[in-house]
């Protein structure tokens, strides 16, 4: 019958078709294997000195290393910590000078491979949870300074690193090998690419583009979740928001209303080095920056930093905000008739005040402030539901808390309440639905007791 | 038994002065340790609005308090009655857990009067060796004013604390406390706004006569960042402070203020659920080796140290002390010994006061410290008191710590305690009623003091602490005095109605009538040794490497809240050990 034999002849079609994908998978694989043979051979180590040791802690802390490398509680550089991927769990690797559980063989040539090109030592490609493609761009100087501290400043830790748990085929190492030769640029290429006239601001774009590998989060990914921009000279989607672990990190480039445009380059440099400015507060994956980076940083590079992010041009053209003291007034004389306006009083009023501007360095304001102007609410939604605590920054050692509310606020009230924030005192933020806090509460992973310090020993 | 491994010093309980202690001590690189016998907690996530605003689980049932069924004290009044425990909190709130009371505490922050330290020989000087009744056993601390004010000063710029200065290095300033001792320093903050209770209070002190002024409060009025780079939030006024963690990060407390800082300090651990039993001595009895703790699976454990610092609640230091059989436990039959000596308490006097409708008090609006006036006319020896009899006094307070449905709630004199009658009586009042408190000294007796039970064991089967403690007729006086000022300033007020609240003769001592809590004694400073605990630098003296901050160092209670002067008290003692004691370990006062 026609039916059996068009059925047959596409049955042997499809053989076909497997066989010969099967064939291509083995050649590609064999490639990836071929390559990967190639150790780097290098000259037998030598004992830094003190002094490049020292400096390779501070190009450790510049690339916040520990923000992945060390798990809460856990020792320093001694990996563990679970990173959430669109894959699977990404557990970050031991890269303590141990021999057997973390990098003490490491050549100085394997580690530079491993940093800034994403291989490893046994040839494995690294997951892009490492951000070998920003840390393309490390100079030589530092590489060395950061071997010599890895190698001779930290202490070794004898703990294996936990399997990840990731499901094939997408557990399969090799196919990264390609990802890596399509989306990893080029070592030498980029190396030297940075070419500025103001040396501060060829600074700021080296520690920002490469070591401070801020694009990580801050730029938008493609579906096969490379950057789409490694740099400003691939386009203004650079640093133009992106998202990590259920946060959205905001714009850095100049959008007046939900990038930077509206930020002093005083009050960014103080928002790095405290994780807390006169109207701004760090929360989500930006405490662990403040925490382990930024909080160490120069007065000099914090200055590089905040004014090559302000020289970065809006990626999309928006009005400035301005200040509508309707709502404070009609707050103020006790208008609270809208829903959300009632549940702001009852809930954030006190620290936030009813003009929206909070307190200076303590309570971050609401009026103005980008992330509340965000494109998508999601962030404000977590931070509502879960709340969040302020990083310890250099000279600020508090670590403000807002509670978290999921248990006294229903999706209605949140959806109600932060609609009534991103329309308030000027804010141009769209109104948020109650099915966007329903998705986030059924996203985030069940909860601790409640926003802890860091130094909380119930928080380890 | 588990031996951990020796540091340099061992800090037992973790509330303001064990904070302080292991912040000066551990700046000066010692290798700290601090033991507390209750839990971890700090601003987030356990007080956290609105959770923290519950006043039946905090207010009534003591959340924060000492657990009562697991160890308490007993109390009898006199000698010859057998003490019972004390069951439910009423007269005396029992701090527990890291913060201790400084977490749960109003933030009610004054400094001592210059003639409180030496109000012995004050006393004497002033009015003559007879002008005593013959059985008061007050002494001087040892210190002067002048010597402690710089630490008064230091402690206040850690709180933040919130007032007006009423004598700037000798000079009068409008506006402040006319009667307080010199300060050298401004208050680090401006006072928190006046409630309006309290300006109603203010305006008719002022029309009687007196000289109000903002209450000195731990509640910042506005953002602040102290000493340490802790910073403090702007109080809100919530009513949520006495027996709560404050949850705007505004209330002093060794969260807010030294915990940030501490915290993150390589040298510095925090043990808790470490219930300290006793302090070891070496075999001469005159160097402590280090404590013994039980942990919370209930093994016991030595924790070895060079110096001990005994900076648990005061009534707990002196049970520590007799617990490890230090110093001489005070015998007051024959009036020798020095351990659970000179136990003193205060004595309040309270009145409602209720105006009409158009009276918007709204007592919601109020703060632990923060937004109230006081008169400090009759406190200390402000006044003369050559005819009136009786030594001490206290200050008055006009205004309201907040609103609380279950204990702040009044209802004018005759309501039914229940019913609809006493539902109108308490909706008809809530909003318009604010109350005006005296707030009295004790001093101290040869017959009241503190001693081990013979009968009562803790849940680790430890005797409680037993209290002996009444009323004295010098106390009776002084409340009628300072209670009649008051009732002037009320007058003035011109209320629809008044309550009061007054101890008079034949009134005795009742555990289930809440005043103050502030219970001071039992390890006392002084100039000998026969006759006190410790020397003024709050050392041992016959273990010298013990210190043991806190109130339980106070000779006799003062009129003011406790709080600022054992701040000041503990800061002049960390500087002693860092400067003096920890160069040449030895005794700082020779007996």
């Amino acid at each position: 019958m026609t039916r059996t034999s068009s059925s047959s002849r596409l049955g042997r079609g499809l053989l076909w078709l497997v066989v010969i994908v099967i064939v291509l998978g083995l050649l590609a694989w064999l490639a990836t294997q071929v390559i990967r043979g190639t150790r780097p051979v290098t000259a037998a180590a030598q004992a830094p000195s003190a002094e490049l040791i020292k400096q390779g802690e501070y190009v450790a802390q510049l690339g916040d290393c520990a923000a992945c490398h060390t798990a809460k509680g856990g020792k320093p550089f001694a990996g563990g910590l679970p990173i959430a991927a669109p894959i699977g769990t990404i557990y970050s690797s031991n890269i303590t000078p141990d021999a057997d559980h973390g990098i003490g063989n490491y050549s100085y040539a394997d580690f530079e491979r491993a940093v800034r090109q994403g291989v490893k030592r046994n040839g494995d490609t690294l997951y892009p949870a490492m951000p070998y493609p920003s840390y393309a761009g490390v100079s030589d100087q530092d590489m060395q300074a950061l071997y010599a501290y890895f190698m001779h400043g930290v202490a070794p830790v004898a703990q294996a690193t936990p399997a990840n748990a990731i499901r094939w085929p997408l557990s399969l190492r090799w196919p990264l090998t390609y990802w890596r030769w399509l989306y990893a640029p080029r070592v030498a290429s980029e190396a030297v690419a940075v070419q500025m006239h103001d040396p501060v601001l060829a600074r700021g774009a080296y520690l920002v583009d490469s070591l401070g590998h801020c694009g990580a989060c801050h730029t938008p990914r493609a579906p096969t979740l490379q950057e789409r921009a490694i740099s400003d000279r691939q386009g203004s989607l650079f640093l133009s928001g992106g998202a990590a672990d259920n946060w959205l990190a905001p714009s850095l480039r100049g959008e007046m209303q939900n990038g930077l445009g509206s930020v002093s380059e005083n009050e960014l440099a103080s928002f790095l080095k405290s994780g807390r400015s006169q109207n701004l507060a760090a929360f989500g994956g930006m405490s662990d920056v403040v925490t382990h980076s930024t909080r160490y940083m120069t007065d000099a590079d914090v200055e590089a930093v905040a004014r090559y992010l302000k020289s970065l041009s809006a990626h999309s053209e928006q009005a400035a905000l301005s200040y509508d003291s309707a709502t404070r007034n009609a707050l103020h004389s006790g208008n609270v008739a809208q829903v959300g306006a009632r549940l702001y009083v009852d809930n954030c009023a006190t620290c936030h005040r009813t003009d929206g501007r909070g307190y200076g360095q303590t309570f971050p304001a609401l009026a103005g402030n980008p992330v509340v102007n965000g494109a998508a609410p999601d962030s404000l939604i977590r931070l509502v539901l879960r709340g969040s605590t302020m990083p310890a920054g250099r000279d600020a050692p508090t670590q403000f808390s807002m509670p978290a509310f999921d248990s006294r606020l229903s999706d209605q009230d949140i959806a109600e309440v932060l609609s009534f924030v991103r329309a308030g005192w000027g804010n141009q933020g769209a109104a948020v639905t109650a099915a966007q806090v329903q998705a986030l509460r059924a996203a985030l992973p069940a909860g601790q007791a409640g926003p802890m310090t860091d130094y909380d020993p119930r928080n380890h | 038994m588990i031996r951990m491994k020796p540091v340099d010093v061992v800090v037992v309980g973790f509330g303001w002065t064990g904070s302080i202690m292991a912040k000066e001590l551990t700046e000066e690189g010692l290798n700290v340790v601090a033991l507390e016998r209750g839990q971890y907690q700090d601003t987030s996530p356990d007080f956290s609005y609105p959770n923290i605003a519950d006043e039946l689980a905090y207010g009534i049932r003591g959340k924060l308090f000492q657990p009562l069924a697991r160890e308490t004290l007993t109390v009898r009044h006199g000698l010859a009655d057998t003490a019972v425990p004390y069951r439910q909190y009423g007269a005396f709130l029992l701090g527990n857990n890291v913060g201790g009371a400084g977490a749960h505490w109003n933030g009610q922050h004054f400094r001592p009067s210059p003639e409180d330290l030496n109000l012995n020989s004050h006393i004497r000087q002033r009015y003559g060796d007879k002008f005593m009744p013959e059985d008061m056993t007050i002494q001087d601390y040892g210190m002067s004013y002048d010597e402690l004010e710089p630490f008064l000063g230091q402690f206040e710029d850690v709180c933040g604390t919130s007032g007006q200065a009423g004598n700037l290095n000798g000079q009068k300033v409008a506006g402040g406390n006319p009667f307080e001792g010199m300060r050298s320093r401004a208050y680090p903050n401006p006072p928190v706004a006046d409630t309006y209770a309290a300006k109603l209070f203010a305006n008719a002190a002022r029309a009687a006569g007196y000289h109000p002024f903002p209450q000195p409060s731990s509640n910042a009025s506005q953002p602040y960042t102290n000493p340490y780079g802790a910073r403090l939030g702007p109080c809100n006024l919530c009513g949520f402070c006495e027996r709560f963690g404050c949850f705007m990060y505004s209330k002093a407390s060794p969260q807010t203020t030294i915990m940030p800082a501490l915290m993150q300090r390589p040298n510095f651990t925090l043990r808790t659920n470490s219930y300290v039993t006793r302090v070891n001595l070496d075999s001469t009895g005159k160097r402590a080796t280090g404590v013994t703790y039980i942990d919370a699976q209930g093994r016991e454990v030595e924790q070895p140290a060079d110096i001990v610092i005994m900076s648990a609640f005061q009534m707990h230091n002196v049970r520590l002390m007799l617990m490890s059989k230090i110093g001489k436990p005070y015998d007051p039959v024959t009036g020798t010994g020095v351990i659970g000596k000179n136990f003193a308490y205060q004595m309040m006097s309270s009145m409602s006061v209720f105006f009409d409708k158009d009276v918007a008090i709204n007592p919601f609006i109020g703060a632990g410290s923060g937004g109230s006036q006081i008169v400090d006319d009759f406190n200390s020896d402000h006044f003369d008191h050559g005819p009136l009899g009786f030594v001490g006094g206290g200050y008055i307070i006009g205004g309201q710590t907040g609103g609380r449905p279950i204990q702040q709630l009044a209802v004018p004199p005759g309501t039914p305690a229940w019913g609809a009658d006493w539902k109108r009586a308490a909706r008809d009042s809530y909003l318009h009623t604010t109350s005006v408190v005296t707030h009295g000294s004790v001093m101290s007796y040869r017959d009241r003091y503190i001693d081990l039970d013979p009968t009562y064991k803790d849940a680790h089967g430890l005797p409680l602490l037993r209290l002996t403690f009444d009323w004295h007729d010098n106390e009776y006086k002084m409340s009628r005095f300072l209670t009649d000022r008051a009732l002037e300033i009320v007058k003035q007020m011109n209320p629809r109605q008044h309550s009061l609240l007054i101890r008079q003769q034949g009134d005795h001592f009742d555990v289930r009538q809440y005043q103050t809590t502030h219970t001071t004694g039992g390890v006392i400073t002084g100039t000998d040794p026969s006759s006190s605990a410790l020397n003024k630098y709050l050392q041992n003296w016959d273990v010298h490497n013990l210190f043991v901050p806190g109130a339980s160092a106070f000779p006799q209670n003062i009129g003011y809240n406790p709080t600022g002067l054992i701040g000041g008290l503990t800061y002049y003692a960390a500087k002693a050990i860092r400067e003096t004691y920890l160069k040449n370990p030895g005794p700082m006062v020779q007996a």
